[in-house]
């Protein structure tokens, strides 16, 4: 029998298979930030030992950073502390740091492919549940925790269970106005922010195939929601065409090798996985999320389940969510005023995200009682939207664009919404709090945030383009 | 933080909510220290306190009635961040296992690396603890690692948990996956002279 994707990466990787253990699996790049490593650094202190493998280890500085002034010393004292702490490990540990002011810091999942880092066919770490990301390039690419953030600088190494696989197929082809965002949020709308704990999901179909590479990246980013351990896309000629030539991409006689190795990436035709769902593009309208988890999304058009939709078991957690969201069951989001558009995160910072939402608003003025935050992935994104005149369009409309960091997607920064104000976000989680304390937040695509921050309002975005 | 884990009896508190995600374990802006320590005070933070740092009387961790070293949620426990500060916050706060229909698999991962001990039940049976507790408050809850066991001492009603035998032995008897993995240092030395592609 053939073999998935999924296995055939991680079979070349198991180092030692033991029964009764977990496989001991290598990892051939393991990203780290500065919130979820000091700890780790501490544990090989104290341990006595030193980074084993510190080529294979990159480090930035984003979930703590400012999105103003980055030249100017980091205000407030823990974060400056967490970020001067990264600065001192990786020094003393020899590990490479992208740290605030250079040229290649952002956001840890945005920079790794920029930088062709993120390969197909690599195994990729990071203490961030969002390393899914990573699997767009067909990588099996996975969030851990600290504990596991010490192993692998410790080893190179991280002891796993392998996962269960899934596979799902989106067919057919997006409608107008229609874009990666919705076609995730939509899935997990169906399978629930559960649906794929302890699988690795394999994304397949037309419609993902002819997705380009950062709209993939936006899919793989948000399998965490559904609880999968991550997602990925077998490589093809849209992926090696987005590699070549990149900083850190093979060159020359590597490039062939790399290639002719990528090109056996695929999932074998008789393969089995333990579950396949099958979707249709065309099924997919602009979604949003209503409630405090990403599986709580509908159709732009449509209405809030109403309690008798509701499963009596679900009740209690239903009505918490929406009373915390201040809105009523069975009512409807279009139309609802909006406070906050927040259009960044490792989910949709990207160029591409830029440039479609640049595309839309071009001309065009942002409403007047809302205020919009436009945070780019990295710094290369913020240059490259420089250089194409992105930023100027966004003055244009009333905008501004900030400096790269996860900013309001997690408000570890000052970057929080307001208690109480709804934020129309690109960003991958609408938790209770996640934006700041009380805030209140409805996920959508660029394109639907974009048309929020036109309007002042939860818009159909389909009308507008 | 207690290193081994085999034997309990205790209460519990009872949090009948699903999908409690890392963000209400603890908040993304209490994870600014750089030790493991004292994430306990801000474990649910937003769901204890209010804006003023008051406490909110109708959060069951602010009830005296309900204490113990277990912890009782609904299904899909831990979802969300990978942030092993969760798992630390509920140590530090004093719980030692945390029962539930189903966990994140990232927050199991990372109790278990803590000595915590998730437990997956069924539905019925999480009920059944939920229905045990609110009739007695002081309902207590036994937990038997070795023998996988988890029983409502009140009732005698008794339910087997899966755990796998290498997390197992680490709690019971203390080990860590670095001590293990140290151990294979030859192993991962050849396995990467082996590799003709190691990027």
């Amino acid at each position: 029998m053939g073999k998935t994707l999924f296995d055939k990466i991680w079979d070349s990787h198991v180092v030692v298979s033991k029964p009764g253990f977990p496989d001991a699996v290598y990892i051939n790049t393991h990203f780290i930030h500065e919130v979820t490593s000091p700890q780790a650094f501490d544990g090989l202190r104290k341990r006595g030992i030193p980074v084993f493998r510190t080529a294979k280890t990159r480090a930035t500085a984003d979930h703590n950073v400012p999105t103003i002034d980055q030249h100017l010393p980091i205000k407030e004292a823990l974060s400056r502390k967490q970020v001067e702490m990264l600065t001192a490990n990786t020094k003393e540990f020899g590990v490479e740091l992208y740290g605030l002011g250079h040229p290649y810091q952002g956001i840890v999942h945005v920079i790794g492919p920029e930088l062709g880092i993120t390969l197909p066919g690599m195994t990729i770490v990071c203490g961030d549940s969002h390393t899914s990301t990573h699997g767009a390039f067909g990588a099996i690419a996975f969030g851990i925790g600290t504990s596991e953030v010490e192993q692998v600088l410790a080893t190179q190494c991280i002891l796993q269970y392998r996962p269960k696989r899934m596979k799902i197929e989106v067919n057919g082809q997006l409608k107008k106005g229609v874009v990666s965002k919705d076609i995730i949020l939509y899935i997990i709308s169906k399978i629930s922010a559960s649906g794929a704990t302890g699988y690795f999901v394999e994304y397949a179909g037309e419609a993902i195939r002819s997705l380009s590479m950062e709209a993939r990246m936006t899919i793989c980013n948000m399998s965490i929601e559904m609880g999968a351990r991550g997602g990925l896309i077998a490589p093809d000629q849209t992926t090696f065409d987005y590699i070549k030539g990149r900083e850190f991409a093979p060159k020359g006689a590597d490039w062939d090798k790399a290639l002719a190795y990528w090109e056996t990436l695929y999932t074998d035709a008789d393969a089995e996985f333990d579950v396949v769902l099958t979707f249709d593009a065309a099924d997919i309208e602009p979604m949003i999320t209503y409630g405090t988890n990403p599986g709580m999304g509908i159709g732009v058009t449509q209405h809030i389940p109403s309690l008798t939709e509701v499963d009596d078991k679900e009740k209690p957690s239903f009505k918490k969510s929406l009373e915390y969201m201040g809105l009523e069951p069975g009512s409807e989001l279009l139309g609802k005023k909006v406070d906050y558009v927040f259009i960044g995160s490792c989910t949709n910072s990207r160029i591409e995200d830029l440039r479609m939402v640049a595309d839309f608003v071009k001309g065009k003025k942002k409403a007047e009682d809302v205020v919009v935050w436009i945070v780019p992935g990295s710094k290369q994104v913020e240059a490259q939207a420089k250089e194409e005149g992105i930023d100027k369009i966004f003055e244009a409309a009333g905008f501004h664009l900030r400096q790269p960091g996860c900013s309001a997607c997690l408000g570890m920064n000052e970057d929080k919404v307001p208690a109480g104000m709804y934020c129309i976000s690109t960003s991958n989680r609408n938790f209770e709090g996640r934006q700041g304390p009380n805030a209140r937040t409805f996920l959508a695509s660029p394109l639907s945030a974009a048309a929020a921050a036109i309007t002042g309002k939860v818009t159909d975005v389909r009308e507008l383009v | 933080m207690s290193k081994t884990f085999q034997h309990l009896v205790s209460t519990a508190v009872p949090i009948a909510i699903e999908n409690i995600d890392t963000d209400q374990i603890i908040p993304a802006r209490f994870l600014k220290a750089t030790t493991r320590d004292g994430f306990g005070e801000n474990l649910f933070r937003d769901w204890r306190f209010d804006t003023n740092n008051e406490p909110k009387k109708d959060f069951i961790l602010n009830n005296p009635i309900y204490k113990g070293e277990v912890l009782v949620a609904g299904k899909n426990f831990g979802c969300g961040s990978s942030r092993e500060h969760a798992a630390w916050a509920i140590g530090d706060y004093g719980f030692k296992v945390v029962i539930s229909s189903f966990f994140a698999d990232i927050f199991k991962n990372n109790a278990l690396n803590n000595f915590i001990l998730p437990i997956t039940v069924t539905d019925e049976f999480l009920d059944k603890i939920f229905k045990a507790i609110e009739t007695d408050p002081a309902a207590q809850l036994e937990v038997d690692l070795e023998k996988q066991s988890l029983k409502i001492v009140a009732t005698g009603e008794e339910i087997s948990f899966d755990i796998n035998p290498y997390k197992k032995a680490c709690l019971i008897n203390g080990y860590d996956d670095i001590d293990y993995l140290l151990s294979l240092r030859k192993e991962i030395e050849s396995y990467e002279a082996s590799r003709e592609f190691n990027f």
